[in-house]
């Protein structure tokens, strides 16, 4: 349904977008991860209408939306800091876009009851906004952006100021939510958990572009470049010799660089030589930090190793996959 | 923000136009038209060469300078334990304490000095040993009076934002309390110590009402210089040079000001704990100060008002109404037009302050600096330099205003633009602007946010900037005191200058009267606004 066609995005000398070539199909989730800066929350307020491309289109099936202003898209958005109004309570909050499309009071309420119940705060409608917690404030500033029925809902990473474990329950709440809602969606954020939990299919950003795009399934599996491997939480990536050796031996043909997936690497009688120098026991599992030759891996493991340990390790050839050293 | 300013602008272009003239043609015609007509007045006449030679001109200049100075390190001094005690503790009735330490800010200036002449006829300060009366500690008291306020808000909010931990890591390794003080909490003050210095210093250096009444004749600023020259000489010649040499010296101070004022801007902003609740010892050191300070020159005004010779009653009041020969008009008249003249200067203040904040806020970076920096200044400017740039300025074709009436009104209007415009933009520039992008998103057009977030958000404000126009609307004094009168519609504070001025206990008693009357009338409006607005978290800017 959405379709941006080589959107950039000039601040001043600055390109802070370039060349970005992106679609959302009605009903998916696609999730926009990168690093702080790489530009992503500039491609979500450029789709949303309140920042205006340099260069490129945007559609909304066969509607250009390029010179359309924010108000006219139809589209929701979720900050992080929620942006509530600090001058309404909760309900007037919820209501906001209901009014503002000239919504009847009657309908108004139905319509906030039922979201308040949607996002389990039902009784809350008479509150004032400062006065809820940070888990409250974000389902009150969801159910905001839900009650107009947006045609698309931005979501720019609203869990970032939560905690933990508040993060972890509301993931997957929402995850259900907007797949419940059949609401298409986008969603930004920095972390990989985040990401991989959410999406249907997740575009990685880097330097003001697209660089990987793909269900997660596959992203994980190939990431293509070394930042994109790093923003999805890959560490084990090795710079090859002009042979194409490494600490692990020959994984190439030439100079580069490698990865070689962490679920495909384990521990074995015998194999390459390694020390461990560090080891976390979480979940059931040891999360493994072992040092070959000067370089620094991670492994899951299931049996109990200890610091300064002598293990082997071996791999699978499908987990060692080349990378580009940068985004082109 | 770019966006819907953006939209704003092209979809609505006449309605802006307005939006930027009304302020700048208000400002052009009363303000800077003034102000250049004394200039070239100034720089033509000879006289401000002349005044480089003249051993009096320099003994006024010296004397406007070192009083200011002693009056802002005294007022600094004062003020440091009470802003202490508003930041960094919780008591009762600390929010009553606070609404109460603005209200000499608003106080007429007359009302002051005749709070000092009430305090010298009480206890018998206008001669002997401890005369004070016509000597430079009555005006350096009258002073701290007026200015602890601006000390206690200035460093008191600033000193609320610093986080606290700072001092109790710097306990930790070692520090005494005097240390912590000397070698961290003064440091970090110094920024807001310095600005509230900076427009202490201003304020004293252009105060006026306060010199004339509790000065006595010998002791001239250059703000009495201009007044006596003008007023009562008819020497324009030389109060325009005088008023180009105070010109000069404002615009310094105030570009000073306005540095020290932005380098206080980013401070940091941390949410503080609990507050320690005060112990009784601290809390009432404190308080005898600062009732000492505020309190006093209130509380004797109000008792020498019930006061009559033989006992106490309210037949001073009472005499209000009556005509007394000094005055053409009675006092309770006076009041009434003063009121009057208020609401229509609060009204303009309004409508000229709100749309310059808009136009500060939203407009182009050159026409916000503009307005921001051009709109300030009649607040800088001495009220004296203001009327009398008007009384010079105004009284030829096209623009002869000098028997338009409403030239009072439109005097204190520019007066009072500069607090709309200092409550009313930083609540704007507070609002989030994702707020106001949640609101577009929700499908609000440019005016509908306009209407439906930044007004609701920032009326409070407004309401605040209204109620200080009015009550330094009914207070103004100096600018006043040069416009063109018509006898029947003298102010207040004229009146009770004229009252004040002359001796005599049946006089003494009345302006006792007329001043209790202006106080509460200054101290309500504020009090009111205040109290409401500190409970719905309304931000007021600091002056």
């Amino acid at each position: 349904m959405l379709r941006l066609e080589g959107v950039s995005v000039c601040f001043g000398q600055n390109h802070v977008l370039n060349q970005v070539d992106l679609s959302v199909a009605a009903g998916e989730v696609l999730v926009l991860l990168g690093p702080s800066g790489c530009g992503k929350s500039t491609l979500l307020r450029t789709i949303a209408g309140l920042e205006t491309p340099s260069e490129g289109q945007l559609f909304w099936g066969a509607q250009d939306l390029t010179g359309l202003p924010a108000h006219q898209r139809g589209f929701g958005m979720m900050f992080q800091d929620h942006a509530l109004f600090g001058h309404l309570s909760v309900a007037d909050n919820v209501a906001f876009g209901l009014r503002i499309a000239g919504w009847g009071a009657e309908l108004c309420q139905k319509k906030v009851a039922e979201l308040m119940a949607l996002v389990g705060l039902v009784g809350f409608e008479g509150r004032s906004v400062d006065a809820l917690s940070g888990g409250e404030a974000q389902r009150v500033a969801l159910a905001r952006s839900l009650a107009p029925d947006p045609r698309l809902l931005m979501l720019d990473e609203p869990l970032a100021s939560l905690d933990r474990a508040l993060r972890d329950r509301l993931v997957s709440d929402l995850g259900q939510l907007l797949r419940e809602l059949g609401q298409s969606a986008i969603y930004v954020t920095h972390d990989h958990g985040e990401a991989f939990a959410l999406a249907d299919r997740i575009a990685v950003m880097d330097g003001g572009q697209i660089a990987r795009c793909g269900r997660p399934v596959e992203v994980w599996a190939d990431p293509r470049t070394e930042a994109v491997a790093r923003s999805i939480g890959h560490q084990n990536i090795l710079s090859l010799d002009d042979q194409g050796h490494c600490v692990l031996g020959r994984l190439g043909g030439q100079a580069g660089l490698v990865l070689v997936r962490s679920d495909g690497l384990r521990l074995a009688p015998t194999g390459v030589a390694a020390r461990v120098v560090g080891s976390v026991f979480s979940q059931g599992r040891y999360d493994l930090q072992v040092e070959a030759g000067g370089q620094l891996l991670q492994l899951s493991a299931v049996e109990s190793v200890g610091l300064g340990d002598l293990v082997y390790l071996a791999w699978s050839d499908d987990a060692v996959v080349p990378l580009r050293s940068s985004s082109t | 923000m770019d966006t819907d300013r953006l939209t704003l602008i092209k979809g609505h272009r006449l309605v802006w136009c307005g939006v930027v003239l009304v302020p700048a043609v208000f400002l052009g015609v009363f303000f800077l038209w003034p102000v250049v007509k004394v200039l070239s007045l100034g720089f033509t006449g000879r006289r401000l060469w002349e005044l480089l030679h003249d051993a009096v001109f320099w003994r006024v200049l010296w004397f406007t300078v070192w009083q200011a100075a002693a009056s802002t390190v005294l007022t600094l001094v004062l003020a440091l334990p009470g802003a202490h005690l508003l930041a960094r503790y919780q008591f009762r009735g600390r929010r009553l304490l606070r609404a109460l330490t603005t209200v000499p800010f608003v106080m007429p200036t007359v009302v002051v000095a005749g709070a000092f002449v009430a305090i010298f006829d009480r206890f018998g300060l206008n001669d002997g040993l401890f005369r004070m009366r016509h000597t430079v500690w009555a005006l350096l008291a009258a002073h701290v009076f007026f200015n602890l306020a601006i000390v206690l808000r200035v460093v008191g909010s600033y000193w609320e934002g610093l986080d606290s931990r700072v001092e109790e890591q710097a306990r930790l390794l070692g520090a005494g309390p005097g240390q912590v003080f000397r070698w961290v909490t003064l440091p970090r003050l110094a920024p807001a110590l310095a600005s509230a210095a900076s427009v202490v210093f201003l304020f004293c250096f252009t105060s006026f009402g306060v010199i004339l009444l509790l000065g006595g004749p010998t002791r001239a600023t250059l703000e009495t210089e201009i007044w006596r020259h003008a007023v009562w000489r008819g020497d324009m010649a030389s109060a325009s040079a005088l008023a180009v040499v105070q010109l000069v010296a404002v615009m310094a101070l105030v570009v000073v000001s306005n540095r020290l004022q932005r380098r206080r801007g980013g401070r940091e902003q941390t949410n503080l704990g609990p507050r320690p609740v005060a112990s009784w010892p601290l809390l009432g050191a404190n308080l005898g100060l600062l009732l000492g300070a505020i309190g006093l020159p209130m509380l004797v005004l109000v008792e020498r008002s019930l006061a009559t010779g033989h006992g106490y009653s309210l037949s001073n009041y009472g005499a209000l109404t009556e005509r007394v020969s000094l005055l053409p008009v009675s006092a309770a008249t006076a009041l009434v037009n003063s009121l009057l003249f208020a609401m229509v200067a609060t009204a303009l203040a309004v409508l000229v302050g709100g749309f310059a904040s808009l136009v500060v806020v939203y407009g182009r970076r050159g026409l916000s600096h503009f307005f921001d920096f051009g709109l300030m200044l009649p607040l800088g400017v001495s009220a004296v330099t203001l009327g009398f740039g008007m009384l010079v300025a105004l009284d030829a074709p096209p623009l002869d205003f000098r028997s338009w009436r409403w030239l009072v009104p439109v005097a204190h209007a520019l007066i009072g633009t500069p607090f709309v415009l200092r409550t009313v933009v930083p609540t704007l520039r507070r609002i989030d602007p994702r707020v106001r992008e949640a609101a577009m998103l929700l499908g609000a057009s440019p005016w509908q946010v306009g209407r439906l977030v930044d007004f609701p958000l920032a009326g409070r404000a407004l309401a605040v900037g209204a109620a200080f126009a009015f009550a330094v609307s009914v207070g103004e004094f100096g600018a006043t005191s040069f416009l063109p009168r018509h006898p029947d519609r003298l102010t207040a504070p004229l009146a009770l200058f004229r009252l004040l001025g002359t001796p005599g206990d049946v006089l003494r008693g009345q302006a006792m009267a007329l001043a209790v009357v202006l106080m509460v009338v200054t101290g309500l409006s504020v009090l009111v606004i205040e109290g409401r607005s500190s409970r719905q978290g309304v931000v007021r800017g600091d002056f």
